[in-house]
């Protein structure tokens, strides 16, 4: 199906700026999906509030696009009500690890087969170039005239500690790395989580002085590497790309249907 | 065939009835005094095959249940105060999206932690206006575990009848006494099922196009049209717009569907109100007092008469206004500084008519407490 198929024309032109990133994820994830030939009536895309969360309105999916921070949280009630639907929820990075970091780690916790994707520009976008628990330390923002002191996530790191059983982390610039690791976060059965390094020339690259959307994109290829590259080893501030966890365990749903089984024979 | 007689709790006959209705989608979170309805829950629904979550806290739990909701299910949350007030954003967006769903609020002392194992009936006013926003909403009530079994069943025909979120206050005390209650056979009370759209596949959709009536007949998620659901102003296929025509007839329709409907939304219960010459007003525990009092003032031959609601919200005003007409006084009895109160003042024609009994120490008002308010305004001292 050509990529134009899963788009919703009608509601184009897009919202977001020129140079964001998040176009990049949205062409990287429909190339995924179709790669996999899934039918659009099977996936149900769910996103909460901000610039990365209007994705839903693009594509011809079932889309759901709910309150800030909750999507994991409506995610869960679909994908439980309906197991054979596929459930992805694109997230900012506020979004996700801000508001919604509580049904982040528990969605995780519980390893449901929802797909999560964290478009990480660690900006608040959409009200003008707040930092955000992923925009790290001494980072200019409208909220940190003076840079930031706040320490950031490591969005792997936690999605790992939290019990998810695909977590993995690529840039806009590896673009084809974005589709081919979304689509084997979508098959994977479990808790997904996929970091993208997205860039906000708008809000970020403005005030941090890192110039237009290919110089952004430019640094993203300058500053990450493979996982567990020679790279790596000789410069430890290199970010690692890759997949960092894989690992086959028991799926809430599968889980929920035989707790369903037991119950019924009265045990 | 005998009665299904059972001896429960007002929290069991409410997830009871939400079975009855067709309950097959439950997340909550622990919170007294709600806790006996999601405990129930997860006993019963595996059992059927329906599906319960407990969730990570109330806002992850009504969230839920919207989701679910969308895939076609009936579904139901219950909380207490705090709680209820975590709720409220995704309630909005229950009624912005126009997603069926129960929401029971079992009511506790506040505000804040408040008196979480006293009795309350002070969140009628965040069941009006919790969330923010000029918005409508039904908000139901009852008194003793028969009626609480009705007026859950009710709750979840309006909420699938009008695609939206129901609200039911239910207060501690009817929440934890025990009553008998008769389980009525299945077909008993009618059952609404959701209206779905006849459109065939392949053909423009417009899912937020309201019939004539108000009524919108909407696909499931996961069936064969896939639309957008946005708590944003929306248009006709669910896209945001912040066109003035669009959000003013949206709003309109969110407010009309219910407002206009107010007079056969409303549900309550008369007694000894003919030949009344002063009426009690009152609902849910603080009514079993009331009707106490006017059967033992009965007694000594004083004309006084009871109007119980059920439906709080939208108010039923032209009911309020039409049964106290005419009367000495009104009195409304509640577990608050007067929350019903203010909306009976401004339905009726002699709000300087309207008093108060009620108590606000987490003690369930008794008819003691009615009768003294009824001696000062007769003038008789306490």
């Amino acid at each position: 199906m050509a990529i134009k198929d899963y788009l919703r024309e009608r509601f184009f032109p897009h919202l977001w700026c020129p140079g964001c990133g998040h176009g990049m994820v949205l062409n990287g994830l429909l190339r995924a999906i179709d790669k996999l030939g899934m039918s659009k009536n099977e996936i149900v895309m769910v996103s909460g509030i901000g610039c990365s969360s209007r994705i839903t309105g693009y594509v011809d999916f079932h889309t759901l696009h709910t309150i800030h921070g909750r999507a994991l949280a409506f995610a869960t009630g679909v994908k439980m009500a309906r197991p054979e639907l596929n459930l992805i929820v694109p997230m900012g990075d506020g979004d996700a690890l801000a508001i919604g970091g509580n049904h982040f780690i528990h969605a995780a916790r519980r390893n449901i087969d929802i797909t999560a994707i964290v478009m990480n520009n660690r900006i608040y976008g959409m009200t003008g170039g707040q930092f955000s628990p992923l925009s790290g330390e001494n980072i200019r923002a409208t909220t940190a005239p003076y840079l930031t002191i706040d320490p950031s996530f490591d969005v792997v790191e936690l999605a790992k500690a939290a019990g998810a059983t695909f977590v993995a982390r690529t840039t806009t610039y590896h673009i084809q790395q974005v589709s081919d690791i979304i689509g084997k976060a979508i098959l994977h059965e479990g808790f997904s989580v996929v970091e993208v390094l997205s860039q906000c020339p708008t809000y970020f690259g403005r005030k941090n002085k890192e110039g237009d959307a290919v110089d952004m994109v430019q640094h993203f290829k300058k500053n990450t590497t493979s996982i567990g590259s020679k790279a790596k080893q000789e410069n430890p501030d290199l970010i690692e790309r890759g997949i960092f966890v894989q690992t086959e365990l028991p799926e809430y749903c599968s889980e929920y249907e035989k707790m369903v089984q037991r119950a019924m024979k009265g045990q | 065939m005998s009665e299904n007689v059972k001896f429960v709790q007002g929290n069991e006959a409410c997830a009871e009835a939400a079975l009855y209705a067709g309950l097959d989608f439950y997340a909550g979170y622990p919170i007294t005094p709600s806790s006996e309805i999601t405990e129930y829950l997860a006993y019963h629904l595996p059992q059927i095959g329906g599906k319960f979550l407990q969730m990570e806290d109330e806002i992850a739990s009504l969230c839920a249940i919207i989701g679910a909701s969308l895939t076609g299910r009936k579904v139901m949350t219950a909380t207490s105060g705090p709680g209820f007030s975590l709720m409220q954003e995704a309630l909005g967006y229950a009624i912005m999206a126009e997603i069926p769903c129960v929401i029971v609020d079992v009511q506790r002392g506040g505000p804040s932690t408040g008196l979480p194992t006293h009795g309350s009936q002070a969140d009628v006013n965040q069941a009006r206006w919790g969330t923010h926003g000029d918005h409508a909403i039904i908000a139901l009530t009852a008194s003793n575990h028969q009626d609480v079994f009705s007026i859950t069943v009710e709750a979840f025909n309006l909420a699938e009848t009008y695609r939206t979120p129901v609200i039911l206050l239910l207060d501690e005390l009817v929440a934890h006494m025990r009553e008998r209650l008769v389980i009525p056979e299945p077909g008993k009370i009618p059952l609404v099922d959701r209206l779905k759209t006849s459109v065939k596949e392949g053909v423009d959709y417009h899912p937020y196009l309201p019939r004539e009536d108000g009524r919108l007949p909407m696909s499931d998620f996961g069936g064969v049209h896939r639309f957008n659901v946005t708590g944003l102003f929306h248009d006709m296929w669910g896209f945001p717009s912040s066109e003035p025509s669009i959000v003013h007839g949206l709003l309109r329709h969110l407010v009309d569907k219910l407002e206009n409907r107010a007079h056969q939304l409303a549900c309550y219960k008369e007694y000894y109100t003919e030949d009344a010459e002063q009426l009690l007003l009152s609902y849910g525990s603080s009514a079993r007092s009331a009707l106490h009092t006017v059967e033992n003032r009965r007694k000594r031959g004083e004309r006084l008469g009871l109007l119980e609601l059920q439906t709080l919200w939208p108010f039923p005003e032209d009911i309020v206004r039409e049964k106290c007409a005419g009367m000495k006084s009104v009195i409304v009895v509640e577990q608050n500084m007067g929350q019903v109160l203010q909306a009976v003042k401004l339905a009726v024609d002699e709000p300087a008519k309207v008093f108060l009994a009620n108590r606000i120490d987490g003690v369930f008002i008794t008819p003691a407490d009615i009768l003294n308010i009824l001696r000062l305004i007769q003038g008789k001292g306490v």
